[in-house]
């Protein structure tokens, strides 16, 4: 399937980019951050971000579907 | 109108204020958030705030409902910059009004951290000595900064 993958902060400027569309067979958003890490030098582990698909906040374990967005945010640091 | 809003520019909280009066308030607090010209030792010169617009507009107005929920208050605004900042300038508003003073406290204290833990917004700061850094607050200073203390 086809995911959107958005990228923030640090992370945005550790892909190199701030948004990709990859194809993937990982069912959930764990699975994908572990294949994406296994290609790029990510400074973080998943437990240290935060995840959204589609624009709301999920779990690791949250599943992935077809044409999903999915965020991946450093910790916040707003104020 | 939503409560939280993020804004490209400078604002007024004057603007800000009167949305919040009303006749049953008998009070209204304000925080505002400003940058400051070090952190950490090191002299700012600028930073930018990046955010996640949509996120960041559902989960602001998220905590401004669970503050008016959990306190007795009467309403609530916040609005976060984005974009590029000098020290001087103001970075977050957050206003309650409420009949009594003691809810608008506690209501805006609470609000602050929850904006600054909870809202997809990043801070990425620019020194003197031409370096930079995104800020990590969950990151540990604790060999800079031997007594406790809140960021």
């Amino acid at each position: 399937m086809n995911i959107t993958v958005l990228y923030f902060g640090s992370l945005r400027e550790q892909r190199g980019l701030a948004e990709e569309r990859i194809e993937t067979r990982a069912t959930n958003v764990s699975e994908l951050f572990a294949e994406l890490s296994a290609g790029h030098a990510f400074s973080f582990q998943l437990d240290q971000l935060r995840a959204a698909i589609n624009e709301d906040f999920c779990e690791p374990t949250a599943e992935l579907a077809d044409n999903d967005t999915l965020a991946l945010m450093p910790p916040m640091a707003g104020g | 109108m939503s409560r939280f809003q993020l804004s490209n520019e400078h604002f007024e909280p004057a603007s800000l204020r009167d949305e919040l009066l009303r006749l049953d308030a008998g009070g209204f607090v304000a925080f505002e958030g400003w940058v400051r010209n070090h952190h950490l030792g090191r002299d700012v010169t600028s930073l930018t705030y990046e955010a996640y617009p949509p996120l960041a507009l559902k989960e602001g107005e998220r905590i401004l409902e669970e503050a008016i929920e959990s306190w007795d208050i009467l309403d609530a605004r916040a609005i976060h910059r984005v974009g590029p900042l000098a020290p001087g300038e103001l970075a977050v508003w957050v206003g309650v009004c409420a009949a009594h003073r003691g809810d608008a406290y506690e209501a805006s204290r609470w609000l602050i951290d929850a904006i600054k833990a909870r809202v997809p917004i990043w801070k990425h700061e620019f020194y003197t000595d031409g370096s930079d850094e995104w800020v990590d607050p969950t990151a540990c200073h604790c060999a800079k900064h031997p007594h406790p203390h809140h960021h």
